[in-house]
């Protein structure tokens, strides 16, 4: 397939999760800002989705106070932020109208119709009311919800679906890695854990901004505890969000793509290396190297691989 | 509306009884109430805006994507005046192209003083590197997109021949699919003749100008200008349908006078390119220096014969509006036949008194600038202000090589439905002809463009004219049917 139309699939893919992790991630920040101070809702949480989104700096530039209002449209609908939603969902948009001839017509109708929805909120020219606000994040989740369907379900099983589930995951991992590297420190085990502890509500904001929050209970079966709220996003291969079952995902599409051009290349050696060491890691380890110092570390090593994948086949 | 003409509309014809093709159609609409035509029309509107089916407006700001207004009634041709068309169209591409092959090569018809020289090598879109070389299988002119208006029910026009990279066939495909969506009733009731084998023909025609090395099995891939020109919806629609990849010229490269197009696995060899890119853009080595679209050598391997341009570098010398005017002797100097589509006719102010003539009737007549197209650059006398003649009229005196004129042509209506209800809007037809090693075919239709503001004869959609369905029917299901017991 042509370097280029690989290229458009494979930034489609990431601007569609991005897209979808920062509703989510509002939608859960929301929930936590709205406690009384006592309960975690206080205003910092607005710097940390800034933090975690990667926005921090651009709504520094943009000189509004921290508060509520001015993050949430900041987030959704600022078309200076080059990381809103509105702006992914562009850029996504832009990216499958080049493939469009790569894309399903449910992959396409879909994007296509959020974007026009999102067109017709901004037309009227006035910022969209919460109750306005809180409608369009469903949508967007609705639609990265059809559009992976489509996909999924309509797509050949060839390097173009391959390219574009590499750059979901690849997104996926580097959105699940913010969002541990911001909260890190609530999720230390050397904390003390009383009953009803003030980062209780925290821990769960983060469980709902990668939709796992029913999923730890069936997977741990036990109260909320911070390493595991770890454990959960880093190492558990059954949670679709977690590093570890990002990197088989990974490994597995490069593979695929690897065999269909017949040649294994640097991304694949890459991404198996990545792979390889999430799968002997435990969460004590993690924890001895410092939290922190392995989320920074495996962000990098997620670009690193990002660079690989465009110098080994995007020419 | 000049007047003086009387208005022929399809539907109803000129005496006011309605024409044999409209038979059903028309009845159907007498029993259709108002509420359904306009719930199929919402219906229209949100199938064309969710597939996405957009035209880019140059200059217009807020609009680089525009619906293209569609109309819900069919324009029927019956089979018989189908066929006359059809006749025609084949007659006026065949000569179009046997025009190309002999300017680029003997150029017999200069020297037999049937067409004026300087008037094919001073035309911009003469291309002196094609001089002297032949393009495979002397096919220059692949697709055409042929613009045909009518007045009568008589006989057929030539308003205009597109021989350079026409569009619209994406509108025309799109347009009957929609309409089967919306109007399965209306399909049982004609039996409409299929169009949905346009892109395995036109596949087939550019297979079979595939260079020899090709070996049967020839690469073709669809060459765009990018997602932000006008007709890019189009372009990846046509990819899509033909099943080869949509390139822009990043995505090329020349080696050794060799095409390769770039993919994740590496350099692939290119044979054919169905190029909606204009010839200034092809090669910035060649032609216009500063275009980033175009493909750095391309010329060279083109005319190594190592790849196949479709259509020709060029061919643009045998359709632009001073050339039409010789269309009728250019086939029958080289078919040796009458032509069977009607020019319209035609004053071309390079002549003294021709020019005398337009000057003294600019409020009659449509003055076209020779290289103009889109309806951009042309004054329609009668519906001109005083200010926009007097302007033409400057132009004209300062290069009148520039112009031609042409009547105001009483261009056919056909109905349209609009919220106020079903009324006549002037129809134009551009059907797409195919030429290939392979012979030429056309699908039975094409596109109407219909201008939709009452009395406009002006149907070109970067000037808002809007598109419909085109039929054509079998005579036998025009007839009347048996009279039954009352």
């Amino acid at each position: 397939m042509l370097s280029r139309t690989a290229d458009n699939l494979y930034w489609l893919a990431r601007y569609m999760e991005r897209a979808d992790f920062l509703a989510r991630a509002i939608q859960a920040s929301r929930r936590l800002a709205a406690l009384p101070k006592a309960y975690g809702g206080e205003e910092t949480e607005w710097e940390s989705v800034l933090l975690s989104s990667g926005a921090a700096l651009a709504f520094d530039a943009s000189g509004r106070p921290v508060d509520e209002a001015n993050v949430i449209e900041f987030l959704t609908f600022a078309p200076e932020n080059p990381g809103s939603i509105r702006n992914c969902l562009e850029q996504a948009r832009a990216n499958a109208r080049a493939v469009r001839t790569a894309l399903t017509i449910e992959m396409w109708e879909s994007i296509n119709d959020a974007y026009l929805e999102m067109r017709a909120l901004e037309s009227r020219g006035v910022i969209p009311c919460a109750q306005e606000l809180a409608r369009f994040l469903e949508v967007i989740k609705q639609t990265s919800l059809t559009y992976d369907g489509g996909a999924y379900r309509t797509m050949l099983r060839n390097d173009a679906y391959w390219f574009s589930r590499v750059g979901l995951f690849i997104e996926r991992a580097d959105n699940t890695a913010r969002l541990l590297d911001v909260k890190y420190h609530v999720l230390l085990p050397e904390k003390e854990i009383v009953g009803g502890s003030l980062d209780y509500f925290q821990w769960s904001a983060i469980l709902r901004a990668v939709s796992a929050h029913t999923a730890y209970h069936w997977v741990y079966r036990t109260s909320m505890k911070p390493w595991l709220v770890a454990d959960l996003l880093i190492l558990r291969p059954e949670m679709p969000r977690s590093l570890i079952s990002c990197y088989e995902s990974i490994v597995r599409n490069l593979d695929n793509l690897a065999r269909a051009h017949g040649r294994q290349g640097s991304s694949q050696r890459h991404a198996r290396g990545v792979y390889g060491k999430l799968e002997k890691m435990n969460m004590e380890s993690v924890f001895q190297g410092g939290l922190h110092e392995f989320v920074q570390s495996f962000i990098t090593e997620n670009n690193r691989l990002a660079a690989l994948i465009s110098e080994q086949y995007l020419f | 509306m000049d007047s003086r003409i009387t208005q022929f509309d399809e539907l109803a014809g000129a005496d006011g009884r309605t024409r044999a093709p409209y038979r059903k159609l028309s009845q159907w609409l007498a029993e259709t109430p108002p509420e359904l035509l306009a719930s199929r029309r919402e219906q229209a509107e949100l199938l064309f805006r969710r597939i996405g089916i957009t035209f880019a407006v140059y200059g217009a700001q807020e609009a680089t994507e525009r619906l293209i207004p569609f109309d819900i009634l069919p324009r029927i041709l019956s089979r018989s005046e189908w066929t006359t068309l059809e006749k025609g169209l084949i007659q006026r591409v065949t000569a179009l192209n046997a025009f190309l092959a002999d300017i680029y090569g003997a150029g017999e018809i200069l020297r037999a003083g049937i067409v004026p020289a300087d008037l094919v090598y001073r035309n911009p879109a003469y291309c002196p590197d094609m001089a002297g070389r032949r393009v495979p299988f002397d096919i220059y002119v692949h697709i055409a997109g042929v613009d045909i208006v009518r007045t009568d029910d008589q006989g057929f026009f030539v308003l205009e021949d597109n021989a350079r990279t026409p569009s619209g066939v994406s509108y025309m495909l799109e347009n009957r699919e929609v309409m089967m969506r919306l109007f399965p009733e209306l399909f049982a009731l004609h039996r409409v003749a299929p169009i949905e084998n346009y892109p395995d023909e036109l596949l087939a025609t550019l297979r079979s100008v595939a260079p020899p090395r090709a070996n049967g099995d020839p690469t073709i891939v669809l060459m765009t200008p990018g997602q932000y020109n006008s007709a890019f919806y189009e372009h990846s629609f046509l990819a899509d349908k033909l099943g080869v990849e949509l390139v822009e010229g990043r995505d090329l490269f020349v080696r050794d006078d060799v095409v390769y197009m770039r993919t994740t696995e590496g350099p692939r060899r290119v044979d054919v390119i169905y190029r909606r890119i204009d010839d200034d853009f092809l090669d910035p080595l060649c032609f216009r220096p500063d275009s980033a679209l175009g493909v750095a050598g391309l010329m060279g391997a083109y005319q190594s014969g190592n790849v196949t341009l479709a259509n020709a570098v060029g061919a643009g010398a045998a359709d632009d509006k001073a050339m039409y005017t010789y269309m009728p002797d250019i086939i029958k100097f080289y078919l040796d036949e009458a032509p069977l589509l009607q020019n319209v006719p035609t004053f071309r102010c390079r002549e003294q008194e021709a020019l005398a003539y337009v000057l003294d009737h600019l409020d009659e007549l449509v003055v076209k600038e020779v290289n103009g197209s889109g309806g951009y650059g042309m004054l329609v006398g009668p519906h001109a202000t005083k200010a926009q003649i007097e302007e033409f009229r400057a132009k004209l005196k300062a290069q009148p090589q520039n112009f031609i004129a042409q009547p105001t042509l009483a261009l056919s209506t056909c109905p349209i439905a609009m919220a106020s209800g079903v009324a006549p809007r002037h129809v134009d037809l551009r059907p797409f002809v195919l030429q290939g090693a392979n012979g030429a075919r056309v699908v039975p239709g094409g596109l109407t463009r219909v201008a939709m503001t009452e009395k406009s004869l002006v149907v070109n959609s970067s000037q808002g004219g809007g598109t419909k369905d085109t039929w054509v029917i079998d005579d036998a299901w025009v007839a009347d049917e048996p009279m039954g017991q009352a």
